[in-house]
């Protein structure tokens, strides 16, 4: 075996489950490449390895007395895991200042139930402070270096997540998406990112952004890989009560690419004037790959998409204006010394956050605030509707819809910080589905000629991840985008 | 669409936030460009259109009335700054008969 972290998810689990390979030998491969690269990379906050190679060993004691049991679906496989999302007694920072020393007391139902499966958890990744960047330069600790140009970002917010698995620190991470933080990054670093329905994936310990569009999703290096992961996360969780209850199907990806009877709308309004040439070539080769495999390929229109930037702007703000108003210094946190209540509150968010997040909840303040709400915030939701009643019309014709995932490949660092709005535009193309609800799913379909990764979006209807998983695992049975691998 | 020093003060006051005045200038202009962005959506008739604030189906979703297991006192004040007898403890809010 030349390489343990050059394994795939189906790969790495049947070495484990045959006895070629212990998790206490993967799981140290891992932390071996994360020792060589974390210097240059920075994808994590906090390394656990400890607690790895403690779970690596149980996984494989586990095995070895139940050589013909039933065994939890994941034993032994390591994971990295975006520093949104709970894991009791582990730090989770958010990339925050305010939460340096944040010890949380349960553990996120994603967590827990890739934990009940069996894994190994590697380490907690760098992510723009709570959820809100493109980049992770909003990061209060490092940011994330690309692993295809380390002059480059690696996308985000869950740029660390995104940058450990294309790296090949990890076989599998999860992130949180919230406008764009999995399928952006997954797209700027050469890997597959899916972004499930709002609703079929609990919420539950991760730490709040913007309510109705938080999900949390995977990263990995194939769509065969998601789907194993997806499966373990998805369904109804009594602690979150927007965690619907509709089965998750068994999800059965064959060697099958005939496509034939599929119809896959392009939205006009997609490829616009100032997207990449090479994205938009990429992108459209992508297309026609799926064309030649079968694939109906019809020009459909989402008229509203322009529209789609300033509600998330507004929306999104507002409701983490709310969200954040919890850390006040008082149940956790950073907390300033102060003479009164309100001076306490007031300079421990002041110190506390960065700031994007400073901004984004001036920006929310504004529009919930008196006179502004109705011509702000009360519009922005009305114009959500129509947003999303642009794909409901759209998915009465077509199975998956194609579009870019960024405008852009990865910038370079430091590109955009003084321009907030410039930053805001990345996000252009991921929006729409957070703000509909729908599931997205990013995958690599070429290069650009600086040779930063391109990455393509399938949109699917609600609760149709399952369509989106088989049609880009076709694209990738019959291409070889999402095994390039960085020089490192 | 050009906001005041003034108005960046008001809406850091809602939010309890605290900041310098490079910060406030900062957002006063940042903020200006962004709102000016969102002047756009003035433009769409949303007339009979009704708000999206989830894009869940409204449903019921009470659980059964059962007793469950709460955090204990010391879990839950496990990361408090300041406490004090098994409470958070905070600087006086009222004195003086305010």
């Amino acid at each position: 075996m030349s390489n343990l972290s050059d394994l795939s998810v189906r790969q790495a689990l049947k070495l484990l489950q045959n006895g070629d390979i212990s998790s206490l030998e993967l799981t140290q491969s891992y932390l071996d490449r994360i020792q060589a690269l974390e210097p240059q990379i920075k994808a994590f906050i906090t390394l656990t390895p400890e607690m790895a190679l403690a779970q690596a060993k149980s996984a494989d004691l586990l095995r070895k007395n139940n050589p013909d049991g039933d065994l939890p679906a994941l034993l032994g496989l390591p994971i990295a895991v975006k520093d949104v999302l709970a894991l009791k007694n582990v730090r989770c920072t958010c990339g925050s200042r305010i939460l340096e020393n944040f010890i949380p007391v349960y553990t996120a139902t994603t967590v827990q139930r890739l934990l009940d499966a069996g894994v190994v958890i590697l380490g907690k990744t760098n992510t723009d402070e709570f959820a809100m960047g493109s980049s992770t330069e909003n990061s209060a600790y490092q940011t994330t270096h690309n692993p295809w140009n380390q002059d480059h970002v690696p996308g985000g917010s869950s740029g660390g997540s995104a940058a450990a698995v294309s790296a090949g620190m990890a076989p599998i991470a999860l992130g949180s998406d919230t406008g764009g933080s999995v399928r952006q990054p997954a797209s700027f670093c050469g890997i597959t990112g899916l972004k499930p329905t709002y609703g079929r994936v609990s919420r539950f310990g991760l730490i709040a952004y913007g309510s109705s569009l938080d999900s949390v999703g995977i990263f990995s290096h194939s769509a065969e890989d998601l789907a194993v992961i997806f499966e373990q996360i998805a369904g109804r969780d009594p602690k979150d009560a927007t965690s619907m209850n509709i089965p998750v199907p068994a999800i059965h990806l064959d060697s099958n690419t005939d496509l034939r009877g599929v119809r896959i709308g392009v939205p006009t309004e997609y490829f616009i004037a100032g997207i990449q040439a090479d994205v938009e070539k990429n992108v459209r080769t992508a297309i026609q790959h799926f064309e030649s495999l079968g694939a109906q390929i019809v020009e459909i229109s989402l008229p509203h998409t322009e529209y789609a930037l300033p509600v998330y702007y507004l929306i999104a703000t507002a409701e983490a204006s709310a969200n954040l108003a919890r850390f006040d210094g008082v149940r956790y946190g950073y907390s300033a010394e102060a003479a009164s209540l309100w001076e306490r509150f007031k300079q421990s968010r002041g110190r506390g956050f960065g700031s994007e997040v400073k901004r984004r909840i001036m920006l929310g303040t504004y529009a919930l605030s008196a006179g502004y709400y109705d011509a702000y915030y009360g519009q922005a939701q009305k114009v959500r509707t129509l947003i999303k009643r642009d794909f409901e019309q759209a998915f009465e014709h077509v199975d998956a819809i194609a579009t870019p995932v960024a405008p852009t490949t990865a910038f370079k660092i430091g590109e955009h910080t003084n321009d907030p709005l410039a930053m805001y535009l990345e996000d252009i193309f991921t929006l729409p589905t957070n703000l509909a609800g729908v599931p997205g799913l990013a995958f690599p379909v070429g290069f650009d000629h600086q040779g930063l990764p391109v990455g393509m979006q399938l949109m699917g209807p609600h609760f149709k991840e399952e369509t989106l998983l088989k049609l880009v695992h076709a694209y990738q049975l019959s291409t070889q985008w999402h095994k390039s691998m960085p020089d490192l | 669409m050009q906001l005041t020093i003034q108005e960046v003060e008001h809406i850091a006051e809602l939010a309890k936030l605290d900041l310098s005045d490079e910060e406030k200038e900062q957002y006063r202009e940042q903020l200006s460009s962004i709102l000016a962005y969102a002047t756009m959506l003035q433009n769409v008739d949303t007339g009979d259109i009704p708000p999206t604030a989830s894009v869940l189906p409204e449903r019921s979703v009470l659980r059964a009335d059962i007793v469950q297991e709460p955090l204990t006192p010391e879990t839950v004040l496990q990361n408090a700054p300041h406490q004090k007898e098994q409470q958070f403890k905070v600087p006086i809010v009222m004195e003086n008969g305010q």
